[in-house]
């Protein structure tokens, strides 16, 4: 009998084809997902005269730079042409691209999913830091640059030293208005935003067993945020079921080979942990954040931190932070207004999103603009058929097209200096969602109660009575 | 890629922690084509608005020492970019982000994780120490501090030889067929067929 496993171990010696003498995995790639900024690698593969290795499993999407209007006409040409780059390179090399006028066409951690082609046991890459979300099923997903991307393309492997194995547990159930995105920032406020550097992270506990795939998908999402570049939740029936009959899933007699492979994805009893975090649901509330890394973030009924009571480098990060995001020291975060909100991203633009959000906005007007980008065009259509997008438009809010848009502002979709936004997204960094922006990670729930409240407010009153 | 053995030059000091890849490269720069060069992009936005910054005082230098967590957010090799053709070499830091320094290593800039970082920070001020990284005799000195360099052979063999792993890995290939081969008739499901 061999030692206890953990469920990194299996995926690992699952994909791995042969190991240097300094100990780093030449691993196979059972999916490499491309998009526009993909350019720098394929440029590299032209210059070698070489052809994609795996065409059959390397598949484009359309996000980074998709406009999220007027998809006819782009007028800006530095954004027409990372399209046209992508659409010419997947062509070249015979790659399958879902395009921007395909009607699968979404945010490509959102579409991999949505499509069967992620899968339990697979191994996938992406030149993307949030290729971590593809762990929520039982996969092993990790971001990976240009340089490993034209790798990839060359060989249909990668280069990887193994990381080490860490289990974050959470504990009990999650309150009302608490979901995935609360418990992410809730670890990496507690850990830190490199708690996890050099790791992998398995989640656990009845609490992650509790989430959607939608859920799950949120969490691994944000592995990378507190510093892992995998995440990842054992598969179980919530996962098959939302696998199965999606259009790359495996059918018939293979679906049941699948399904007895994938039944041995768990981590063994007993296995080795090389660091474990435990969290108690009681103690995770909506959760934002104030400052400029996703570590700076509080539960919504806590006060901003003082400088002052701070000494060394720790005083001078948050006064930096705080300077930067124009707050005042000491004072409750609750009530802090807002010039804007985003509902969209690879993080928290997925049906179940929607639906809590439209559960706040229903029949109420959002006292500041806002946008609701879905991950995807197959998400747009059925909010569209669920009425959701009545519910946005007539609270106020914009109901646009899918891709990544404000989250990283590369399509246009900006936040002006000095604003304020509050968002569904990631990343809180400086000039993240446009220079000088002002960011606010949360919620799907607290972006929409952001909105009909004009200011950072608990969503928890707005749901009473709602769900 | 060219690969160095020893780079002599000047240290400078970026006295801030977690400084994000979005910093380092803001995204609006990034469909910009690697010939124009990305070194003008190099942390943007920081330095546009401080005449003062330690980078625009020191123009010539090419040894960063930063603060801990160094690179961490996207995946954008462009960071990378951004400081090779700025002309650094070296990054020392007490940490880094996992993705970043893989993304170094490929493009021959060395990545120092140390914990003298923060006393080295110390002493450069707003000034400048000289430095010598050594790959052959694995050592990086600036002004009076010694750090021994702990890269796995395989790291320091790449930035030496400015190697590219493509040519090692099709070294494989007949090992990587076979792999394939038995993934598809064990695991048929991940090849779809759609």
């Amino acid at each position: 009998m061999s030692a206890p496993a953990t469920l990194l171990d299996k995926l690992w010696s699952a994909h791995e084809i042969r190991r240097a003498a300094d100990g780093t995995s030449l691993l196979w790639v059972d999916r490499h997902l491309v998009h526009e900024g993909s350019h720098h690698a394929f440029g590299a593969l032209r210059a070698r005269g070489l052809p994609v290795a795996e065409p059959g499993l390397t598949f484009g999407v359309v996000d980074h730079y998709a406009p999220t209007r007027h998809r006819d006409r782009i007028e800006d040409a530095s954004i027409r042409v990372m399209i046209d780059r992508l659409e010419a390179n997947t062509a070249e090399h015979g790659v399958r691209l879902f395009g921007l006028n395909d009607p699968r066409q979404g945010i490509v951690h959102v579409l991999g999913p949505e499509q069967g082609l992620t899968l339990p046991g697979l191994l996938i890459t992406c030149g993307d830091s949030h290729t971590s979300t593809h762990g929520a099923f039982g996969a092993l997903a990790f971001g990976i640059g240009a340089t490993q991307v034209a790798h990839v393309l060359a060989t249909q492997t990668v280069w990887q030293a193994k990381p080490r194995a860490m289990r974050l547990v959470f504990e009990g159930k999650a309150g009302p208005a608490v979901g995935a995105k609360d418990m992410a920032l809730h670890w990496i406020a507690r850990l830190g935003t490199s708690g996890a550097t050099g790791h992998a992270v398995e989640y656990a506990g009845p609490a992650v067993r509790a989430l959607s795939m939608e859920g799950r998908m949120t969490l691994c999402n944000l592995s990378i945020e507190g510093g892992a570049r995998f995440g990842m939740v054992a598969p179980d029936e919530t996962t098959f079921a939302y696998v199965q009959g999606r259009p790359y899933a495996p059918k018939a007699a293979d679906w049941d080979r699948a399904l007895e492979d994938w039944a041995a994805l768990t981590t063994d009893a007993g296995a080795h942990f090389h660091a474990e975090a435990r969290f108690d649901m009681a103690e995770v509330a909506p959760t934002v954040t104030w400052g400029t890394t996703p570590e700076q973030a509080l539960p919504i009924d806590a006060t901003l931190p003082d400088p002052a009571r701070l000494t060394g480098p720790q005083a001078e990060a948050v006064r930096d932070a705080m300077d930067y995001m124009g707050l005042v020291p000491g004072r409750p975060l609750a009530g802090t207004p807002v010039d804007q909100v985003f509902l969209g991203s690879c993080t928290n633009a997925r049906i179940e999103d929607l639906r809590a959000a439209a559960a706040v906005l229903k029949g109420r007007k959002a006292k500041v603009p806002g946008t609701v980008s879905p991950g995807s065009m197959l998400i747009k259509a059925q909010a569209e058929q669920e009425g959701l997008d009545r519910i946005f438009i007539e609270a106020g809010l914009d109901w646009v097209g899918a891709g990544c848009s404000m989250c990283v502002g590369m399509n246009g979709d900006l936040v002006a200096a000095g604003k304020r936004c509050a968002s569904s997204t990631n990343r809180n960094f400086r000039g993240r969602q446009g220079k000088g922006a002002r960011t606010h990670l949360m919620s799907p729930v607290m972006v929409a109660a952001a909105a009909v409240t004009g200011t950072l407010t608990d969503a928890r009153p707005l749901l009473e009575g709602r769900v | 890629m060219a690969g160095w053995t020893r780079h002599q030059g000047q240290a400078v000091a970026l006295p801030r922690a977690n400084v994000d890849t979005d910093q380092l490269i803001p995204a609006r720069f990034m469909s910009a084509s690697r010939a124009e060069g990305y070194g003008r992009f190099l942390l943007h936005d920081l330095r546009e608005g401080d005449p003062d910054f330690p980078l625009d005082r020191h123009p010539q230098a090419s040894i960063l020492v930063a603060g801990e967590n160094f690179g961490c957010g996207s995946s954008r090799e462009a960071a990378v970019y951004a400081l090779v053709d700025a002309g650094f070499r070296v990054v020392v830091a007490p940490s880094f982000a996992d993705i970043f320094a893989g993304n170094a290593v490929n493009n021959g800039l060395l990545t120092v994780a140390t914990d003298q970082a923060r006393a080295i920070l110390a002493v450069l001020g707003d000034g400048t120490l000289s430095g010598t990284a050594d790959l052959a005799a694995g050592t990086l000195r600036i002004g009076d501090f010694d750090i021994a360099l702990t890269l796995p052979e395989a790291v320091r063999e790449k930035l030496i030889n400015g190697w590219d792993d493509i040519d090692l890995t099709r070294a494989h290939s007949g090992e990587i067929r076979n792999f394939r081969d038995r993934r598809k008739s064990d695991h048929p499901w991940a090849f779809p067929s759609t």
